[in-house]
């Protein structure tokens, strides 16, 4: 049997840099570019279009971080979750697979494919699994699956040190690395996957990070958050997070903006609009003057989730199973576009980055404060219908 | 033998040059420190009974007066000094306990001028409060886990919650402790601020009940003035179960404060002694607290929050999670610099442990036990400013308690000695002729003034942390670093040392 060590952090990684300044034993500012691209009805297309996207942001990244989800990607595997994730060293591995075992009947396990990049340095294994809950363990926790492969993930990304599950959904995946988006990309072969849903993420952060995991897009089962600014509210989200069973062991905003939409959506099962009055909530002034229904019911959100308000400057993109949605904060700190082309919805940090993949482009608009722009895809199940 | 082994505590120095002798401060003074010499046509001072009120010198129409320290001095002992040599004498003399008035000054670490906020700079861009909203509303009360919502409405309504434009209330000071007055300011400033003032023990004179919504009443262990409709006058129901300036001892209110208006608002005969036993006699467990918590709540129908006031001692943290177990909605603790009208000395400079510690280690136990939404968290004594209440909220505070602060902005000039009843300010006292110096009106202006400058400075402080609404700094220990404090004082208020 396992045991899991007295470190829940996953340690440095790239040498030289000491363990202190690593991702996960403190906060490290960023910011970035973020780029996505859904086809809304389900179509799945090849990963060149947003890697050229996120590309034309070069310069809002510095190359310390980048990534890529995709929504649609093992249709043959689709009624398995699949896990992406990082190990530091054949211990890690060792440890995770047994812990996994006991757990999952694990369906296929093996390599992601990766390519030679010369910007892409200090790899470390990179694995992907597609498993199930096993159904003894699964009635004895007496969870439902999602919330059963949830704690899972929480066990394995706090308690076992050097790996790192990037991403635990169902017919998607992460690709993460430390490095500029367009050399993840390469790295990972993305344009050889096609998804109907794409999202990217160039990390502009304010010190060297020292783990992969720190990449963006961030993932819990089948949310994954890309996610431009800093948020000022992290420690109240967090410390609200840990009473329901999160464990924030990044340090990174992006984690806790995850945790925060699948606490609120998957878990306590609120609509999109709900979570969005909730975590960019309307002012008081402007609830003031709501009709008394939908005063009283905005009144209690603010009240009960106070302390999931997410304040300070940000442009999100979260992508699940089948649907996206994009959100400044309710000042709007932060730039984000949007816009349109036959079924394609393009989103972006900057115009350009959309211009660039589709000049045809039209209905280009720049997001408000607050307002979020939510798009579902046609026929596919998931949350929110 | 000398009469008195000691001597005066202040020298009164009246600048003949300037003074007038028109008597003003002998008319002002209820200690008859000033007197006229109608012999001699002029007015002279008698040291011994000045307490250092201020309210002379300030009066004054010439400036004629300076208070001071006294000259004299015993000779220079760090081990017995003069404090602790004229309390000596003071009990030798009269064979009682001391007593002592507002919280304790004595030179422990105050944690607060420890602490240190974060601003944003660079990566996440200041707000200014001028140009963008920045918010302090504020709810108190047990918050369910979830929202549930059924076709777009509000499924089942929250629990009852004290809504409060800024988290800052008056904490409980009864009428007999502080005059009608002072209660009337209280209650005028936080019905037109929108917050709370707090009854104390002393019941809800009837000129107070329609200041209802902005109270909240009291329910201590000698049950002055309760019935059901001071129950339902309020917004809240507080029970107290103890005071930060003397955790573990009761109340007494000397007959001579016992004047018509106290003893029928306290419904006790006039001129008796209002003692407080130091325990409710019908708790005497965590099980009797929930007992009554639900006997109040049944009173009022379910339709207000029950609080539960406490005093900071060494095994908050426990005491607090059973608290919220019990139902309380709101638990108010109070630290062991929380101000009295009247405490033994050697209590009150003693007995408790510091505010910032104990509401960091509360928050912190309730939310490892996963209760922290069930129940909010009130911190007071001492809160001095609004850089005080911004760290408190940082720390785990949903709202904080003032006292001391409001009773200053008053007119209080912290002489000490309110269990005297002869406050020159008009606020500690019921002798007629002093409460007509505090003037209702003007003390409200003047009251909330302060709340709108803290308001106006807390805003300053959030926009510069990047935050825009005080949830969101609640609870966030990031925002703080400590300063000069020992690992175990970061380690039990869950901050981080300055530079890391």
């Amino acid at each position: 049997m396992f045991t899991f060590g007295e470190s829940n952090r996953v340690g440095a990684h790239i040498s030289g840099i000491s363990e202190n300044f690593s991702e996960g034993n403190m906060r490290i500012p960023a910011g970035c570019a973020i780029s996505a691209i859904a086809n809304v009805k389900g179509i799945p297309f090849s990963g060149k279009a947003i890697r050229d996207s996120i590309a034309n942001m070069r310069e809002r990244s510095n190359g310390l971080g980048g990534g890529f989800a995709a929504y649609g990607i093992y249709p043959e595997y689709k009624g398995f979750y699949a896990f992406h994730i990082f190990y530091e060293g054949c211990a890690a591995q060792e440890n995770t697979e047994c812990f996994l075992g006991e757990n999952f009947d694990i369906e296929v396990g093996g390599k992601i494919p990766t390519r030679k990049v010369v910007g892409i340095t200090d790899a470390p294994l990179i694995w992907r699994y597609f498993l199930a809950p096993r159904v003894d363990k699964l009635a004895e926790s007496e969870l439902n699956a999602d919330e059963f492969v949830m704690r899972c993930v929480m066990r394995v990304n706090s308690s076992i040190d050097g790996a790192y599950i990037a991403s635990s959904g169902k017919n998607m995946g992460v690709f993460k690395a430390v490095g500029y988006p367009e050399d993840v990309a390469d790295f990972y072969m993305i344009d050889t996957y096609k998804a109907y849903i794409w999202t990217a993420h160039g990390r502009f952060p304010t010190n060297t990070p020292g783990w992969w995991g720190g990449a963006h897009p961030f993932a819990l089962l089948d949310w994954t958050v890309v996610h431009n600014g800093e948020i000022s509210s992290y420690g109240a989200n967090v410390r609200f997070l840990e009473m329901f069973g999160y464990k924030c062991t990044l340090q990174t905003d992006t984690e806790a903006i995850t945790y925060i939409f699948d606490h609120l959506v998957r878990r306590h099962g609120l609509s999109f609009e709900v979570a969005v009055a909730t975590v960019a909530a309307p002012f008081w002034d402007d609830i003031e003057r709501m009709l008394p229904e939908k005063r009283e019911l905005i009144k209690a959100l603010r009240a009960t989730y106070a302390s999931l308000l997410i304040n300070g400057p940000f442009s999100i993109i979260l992508a699940w199973g089948n649907g996206l949605m994009a959100l400044n904060d309710r000042i709007k700190l932060r730039s984000l576009v949007s816009a349109q082309h036959g079924d394609n919805i393009y989103i972006a940090s900057e115009e350009a980055a959309i211009r660039t993949v589709c000049p045809e482009a039209t209905n280009v608009r720049s997001l408000g404060g607050g307002e979020p722009l939510l798009v579902f895809i046609e026929g596919i199940d998931g949350y929110g219908n | 033998m000398a009469i008195d082994m000691t001597f005066p505590e202040f020298q009164i120095e009246r600048d003949r040059d300037k003074c007038i002798d028109c008597q003003v401060c002998a008319r002002q003074c209820s200690n008859q420190a000033h007197f006229y010499d109608e012999e001699e046509g002029i007015v002279v001072s008698d040291d011994s009974k000045c307490v250092n009120c201020l309210r002379c010198v300030t009066l004054c129409p010439t400036k004629a007066l300076t208070i001071k320290k006294h000259d004299m001095e015993f000779k220079l002992n760090a081990n017995w000094n003069e404090t602790a040599i004229k309390e000596i004498y003071k009990q030798a003399a009269t064979g009682g306990m001391l007593l002592t008035g507002m919280g304790n000054d004595r030179n422990y670490p105050i944690f607060w001028d420890h602490i240190l906020l974060n601003a944003s700079q660079v990566t996440n861009p200041s707000i200014d409060p001028l140009r963008e909203p920045i918010e302090l509303k504020t709810f108190l009360g047990s918050k369910p886990e979830r929202v549930l919502i059924e076709n777009g409405r509000l499924a089942e309504p929250l629990p009852p919650q004290l809504e409060l434009e800024i988290p800052v209330m008056f904490s409980a000071m009864s009428f007999g402790s502080i005059s009608l007055n002072a209660c009337k300011t209280l209650a005028m400033t936080a019905s037109a601020i929108g917050t709370m003032y707090n009854t104390g023990e002393g019941g809800l004179h009837k000129d107070l009940y329609k200041y209802g919504k902005n109270t909240i009443v009291q329910v201590a262990s000698g049950r002055f003035g309760v019935h059901p409709e001071y129950l339902n006058a309020g917004a809240a129901i507080e029970i107290k179960m103890g005071q930060g300036a003397k955790p573990g001892i009761g109340g007494h209110l000397p007959g001579e404060k016992v004047g018509a208006e106290v003893s029928s608002t306290r419904m006790i005969p006039l001129g008796t002694d209002a003692i407080s036993p130091a325990p409710h006699h019908d708790i005497y467990s965590i099980e009797d607290l929930k007992q009554l918590i639900y006997a109040l709540k049944e009173a009022t129908e379910y339709r207000k929050p029950v609080s539960v006031k406490i005093a900071a001692v060494h095994n908050i943290a426990a005491i607090c999670s059973g608290i919220a177990r019990a139902g309380a909605d709101i638990i108010a603790i109070d630290g062991y610099r929380g101000g009295t009208g009247s405490a033994p000395t050697r209590i009150r400079d003693n007995v408790g442990i510091p505010i910032e510690l104990a509401l960091a280690a509360v928050d912190s136990r309730l939310r490892e036990e996963g209760i922290r939404n069930r129940v909010s968290l009130v911190c007071g004594g001492s809160i001095r400013n609004s850089a005080d209440i911004i760290k408190a909220v940082a720390l785990g505070a949903d709202a904080v308690y003032v006292a001391s602060a409001a009773l200053i902005a008053m007119g209080c000039h912290m002489c000490q000695k309110c269990y005297t009843g002869k406050c020159n300010w008009g606020i500690a006292t019921q002798d007629p002729n002093l409460v007509k110096r505090l003037n209702p009106e003007i003390g409200t202006r003047r009251l909330k003034n302060l709340l709108n400058a803290w308001s106006h400075e807390m805003k300053e402080m959030l926009g510069g942390m990047g935050i825009n609404a005080i949830e969101s700094l609640r609870g966030n220990r990031l925002m703080l670093r400590g300063i000069g404090l020992m690992d175990n004082e970061l380690r039990v208020l869950g901050i981080k040392a300055a530079g890391e």
